[in-house]
């Protein structure tokens, strides 16, 4: 996958011989010697670290996690620091800093597999925001001596910079995802990651359409499936958590959410959320926002 | 078969005894939240008594009726595919034994389950029932799985009453009143059909006998004190009534006579860039269409990659991965995606089929977050194609 | 339908949706990233296939894919495919060890059936890995080459790097009167060989177009040329076949996934003539 196509999927590359030998053999009755096991790193920038956590709270399957790979580098979790390279790096948070960019291109090259975790890491998550205002001033006026701030001007996924293996998306990733990933990497296959939209999910569960059936506004046509319909399960319009699917509409969603009586301040607001930086939501949310000023613009009519 | 009864409404309970006594699992409609849905019966209650639908282009809102009809309601969110071919079910599991050259054993995964009784399928999902009787179970190659399901059916129907704005099977030929027999095999259709009356406070149902086990299951009622007795021609009558009634009340209309050549003619057709720029290419119409019969199949292994499942799970014309082969997708576009849906309901599916593709349930056109309509896309691509009658109405 | 009925039609070692167990007995590279595996069933009897036959290869835990077989279908065992390298099952299939077990469903779909071209001249054009599925095909004319009058192979590659079954094709020339005639899309400086598409050999080829009959396996795109530059040769549509691909998960017409228009690509085709393909293959995304 290139920088350039954040989405969909493509065959990870840089996995060597060796290291597909070697998690062929991370098998058996017995826990390999952590040697013998693939070195997993997980990375963090600019995000609330709730990605990271995500992987804490498999629970049930973190003993098979540990015993298939090697914890090598998790500062969430353990302060031992394994040298690289790492056969499968997690990479959590959006590109913020000039620091950043030099920190994603070192941990690239020290990665076999790298897969990104978490609309901060996918599309910019919240942060992406400042993509919209003016940093500066932020700086000014939040900053005691903005003078020491070094930062930059926008948040950037991580596929923006460096090559990405696979995406997952989310605010937070989808546990059962996360394991599908690993397992995926531990046996050679390309992970079940669905970009097609959460109607799918929630129609395989059964649900009603909610904005069919009850009028409340949805993002869900629009949105990449993965969390398993979350929302729509509990009778509440999808917040578009998991970012663009694959062929989004937002044209289309945006005369339906103005039918449903959305003002154009909320449709921009909620194109703008955890993936405001992702193409597909923020041309939605900028089209929305020209089309409300051309219109307040002739309301005033000719100066 | 002529054979006419008049069921009280209060024999309802009765009557899903008996399926139950004889082992049959009851599935009909029953109200989840805010949509009447198909799903388990157990005693009459489990019906939407006294509930309404209202249905058009991405429009669903339910209703009290202010009165006591058990099937006073359109297509309900969704028909009785799920109940013979789930959304996602288990084809075969298998074991690795990892130190032996990776030898493995797969096991294909067998249906166990009772048979079902189908209570209150209206016309058009029974219609969408035989077709992938036609699709899943006629062919070379069978779907296991369906034929384990569908296997020993009973089917007590619905004559409609209340079709939604979005109906249409009185033009596709499907409904409202179901063909005693399957125009394909020539086997029965149902093994009773119940037509509600409600007429001057007089609240019945007439019931017709379409098989001996439909038969048997009268009989079976009337020894257990149901409030069954015999019906005569005028209840008949009443019966075809309430249907022809309600194929009038319908408003939407497809052009079977000519479409199959529309849609074969309008591969080119300048329609498709209009209804793209509506489609959110969600999947929607297919997912709720009770013929639309693609799945995928999904390889799942745990973390040693030992222990896999092969699952088949629904699929949709409209996803970018449906026609993925290496190098990208063949339909890359939402308008390709559309075309081809669209062509194999109402034209390719009858030259796979010997039928269209398409019962007029609505579904598509009610669960279309963007409210696309089947059959205001096949008028535009007949009156652009040249070939449709100018005036196709009722 | 009756249960026992049902029964019958599910039951048994033959259900299509399930793999037959098969160890692979060699791993042979044939060029940078294409290989040829050879397989023997752990049980029961070799499968017999009629060329231009498809497979679905099962590599456990990884996945599943569709790949012509490759092999002769009058010495079926061991069974052969030649499979290019470019995605997850293909590598695991690929790099897998003589010995490991992977699952094999099929043989499915339609047959080249050239011994419909029986007392004709023969053209056969294809394109990189294209040559794989056209093979089983190639090998049916030279059992009785003396029954067909001439046999062109025109054969199209990426570099002179990717030529496959080279040392074959030269046998085939040298013993089976087979005119042989290759050509790459880029060379490197020096190459002698010719330089250019495969349609291009189609125009100046020595056939006899009212009396020959054209077998074509390569990328849809080289295909569509290929079969317009055949038909401007003179030759009846009905008398060229073409192998299609499109995505497929079952191999039995049930998943839907490989319609193109009324065909399910999987039980109708892969072989398929091209006065029925023409007009399907000449609207796009289809």
């Amino acid at each position: 996958m290139t920088a350039t196509a954040p989405h969909g999927l493509a065959e990870p590359h840089g996995v060597t011989e060796e290291q597909a030998q070697t998690h062929s053999h991370a098998h058996g009755e017995e826990v390999p010697p952590a040697s013998a096991r693939p070195k997993l790193a997980v990375w963090k920038f600019a995000s609330c670290d709730g990605c990271q956590l995500s992987l804490l709270n498999c629970e049930d399957e973190l003993l098979s996690i540990a015993e298939a790979v090697h914890i090598a580098y998790f500062p969430e979790a353990t302060r031992a620091v394994v040298e690289g390279p790492y056969a499968l790096s997690l990479v959590e948070g959006s590109i913020t800093t000039p620091d950043d960019v030099r920190r994603i291109h070192e941990i690239r090259a020290q990665s076999g597999v790298l897969v990104t975790i978490g609309a901060c890491a996918t599309a910019g998550g919240i942060q992406a925001l400042r993509n919209w205002a003016d940093v500066d001033e932020y700086r000014s006026v939040v900053y005691a001596h903005p003078e020491y701030l070094r930062t930059l001007d926008t948040s950037t996924p991580i596929a923006s910079h460096v090559d990405v293996d696979y995406e997952l998306r989310g605010c937070p990733v989808d546990k059962k995802q996360l394991i599908e990933v690993l397992a995926a990497f531990l046996n050679g296959r390309k992970p079940r990651i669905p970009t097609y939209s959460v109607c799918v999910e929630c129609k395989l569960k059964g649900n009603v359409c909610v904005p069919v059936a009850t009028g409340q506004p949805c993002l869900g046509p629009v949105t990449q499936a993965g969390c398993g319909a979350l929302c729509p399960s509990y009778g509440r319009g999808c917040y578009g958590c998991f970012g663009p699917q694959d062929s989004a509409n937002t044209e289309s969603l945006t005369r339906q959410l103005v039918e449903l009586g959305m003002p154009a301040d909320d449709i921009v607001r909620v194109y703008r959320t955890f993936n405001a930086g992702a193409p597909a939501f923020a041309a939605a949310s900028d089209a929305v926002a020209a089309d409300a000023r051309d219109r307040a613009a002739q309301e005033r009519g000719p100066e | 078969m002529g054979d006419i009864r008049i069921l009280q409404p209060s024999g309802l309970d009765s009557l899903i005894g008996v399926l139950h006594e004889r082992g049959y699992r009851v599935v009909g409609p029953t109200l989840r939240g805010d949509a009447i849905v198909t799903g388990e019966i157990r005693a009459a209650s489990d019906l939407p008594q006294g509930v309404g639908d209202l249905q058009d282009a991405k429009t669903y809102r339910l209703h009290e009726r202010g009165d006591q009809a058990y099937f006073g309601f359109a297509a309900p969110a969704q028909s009785s595919k799920p109940v013979f071919f789930p959304a996602e079910e288990v084809v075969w599991r298998g074991r690795r034994d990892h130190d032996n050259d990776g030898h493995f054993t797969v096991e294909r995964d067998a249906v166990d389950e009772p048979p079902v009784a189908l209570l209150g399928v209206r016309s058009c999902d029974l219609r969408a029932v035989q077709i992938h009787d036609q699709v899943l179970a006629g062919r070379s190659h069978i779907d296991a799985h369906y034929v384990g399901r569908r296997d020993g059916t009973f089917v007590v129907a619905v004559a409609c009453s209340d079709p939604a704005a979005s109906c249409f099977c009185a033009s596709m030929g499907t409904g409202p009143r179901p063909a005693e027999n399957d125009p394909q095999t020539g086997a029965p259709s149902y093994d009773l059909l119940l037509t509600e009356v409600l007429a001057d406070g007089d609240h019945r149902f007439i019931l017709e006998v379409g098989t001996d086990r439909g038969a048997d299951v009268v009989a079976a009622l009337a020894a257990s004190g149901a409030p069954v007795t015999r019906g005569t021609d005028a209840d008949q009558a009443d019966a075809i009534a309430v249907t022809d009634a309600a194929a009038a009340l319908q408003t939407r209309v497809v052009d079977t006579a000519h479409v199959h050549d529309v849609l074969r003619a309008s591969a080119e057709s300048p329609r498709w860039e209009d209804v793209a720029s509506r489609c959110l290419a969600c999947t929607n119409c297919t997912l709720v269409c009770p013929t639309c019969f693609c799945t995928t199949v999904q390889d799942v292994s745990d973390l040693t990659g030992d222990s896999a499942e092969r699952h088949r799970v629904w699929d949709s014309c409209f996803s970018e991965s449906f026609s993925y082969i290496h190098g990208g997708p063949t339909r890359e576009s939402t308008k390709a995606r559309y075309r081809q849906w669209i062509t194999h309901k109402l034209s390719s599916w009858e030259d796979q089929f010997g039928m269209l593709g398409c019962v007029g349930c609505g579904r598509c056109i009610t669960w279309c977050p963007a409210g696309i309509d089947i059959t205001e896309e096949a008028a535009a691509l007949g009156r652009m194609s040249g070939l449709a009658t100018p005036a196709a109405t009722t | 339908m009756s249960t026992a009925a049902a029964e019958t039609r599910i039951a048994g070692a033959d259900d299509p949706m399930v793999p037959r167990r098969y160890a692979i007995t060699r791993v042979r590279q044939d060029t940078r990233d294409t290989f040829t595996l050879l397989l023997d069933p752990v049980d029961g009897d070799p499968l017999t296939f009629k060329a231009g036959q498809f497979t679905m290869l099962h590599a456990f835990g990884v996945g599943e894919v569709p790949i012509s077989i490759s092999g002769d279908p009058r010495n079926p065992a061991p069974l052969e495919h030649t499979i290019r390298n470019v995605g997850a099952v293909t590598r695991a299939l690929v790099n897998a060890h003589p010995g490991t077990e992977i699952g094999v469903r099929g043989p499915f779909g339609t047959s080249w059936d050239a011994a419909d071209a029986a007392g004709h001249d023969v053209v056969f054009v294809t394109g990189g890995i294209g040559l794989a599925p056209l093979r089983p095909a190639i090998l049916d004319v030279l059992a009785e080459r003396d029954r067909y009058g001439k046999v062109l192979l025109l054969y199209g590659s990426r570099t002179p790097d990717d030529i496959l079954y080279g040392d074959e094709m030269r046998r085939w020339a040298d013993l089976n009167d087979v005119n042989v005639q290759m050509t790459v899309d880029n060379a490197p400086y020096g190459y002698q060989g010719k330089v250019g598409f495969v349609t291009e050999l189609i125009t100046r080829a020595g056939f006899d177009p009212r009396r020959a009959w054209a077998f074509v396996c390569g990328p849809e795109v080289m295909m569509r040329s290929a079969a317009s530059a055949l038909a401007g040769r003179g030759l009846p549509a009905h008398r060229i076949r073409l192998s299609m691909e499109r995505s497929m998960k079952c191999g039995i017409g049930l998943c839907g996934h490989c319609q193109l228009r009324d065909l399910f690509i999987c039980v109708d085709g892969p072989v398929l003539d091209y006065a029925r393909l023409e007009p399907l293959m000449n609207v796009r995304e289809l």
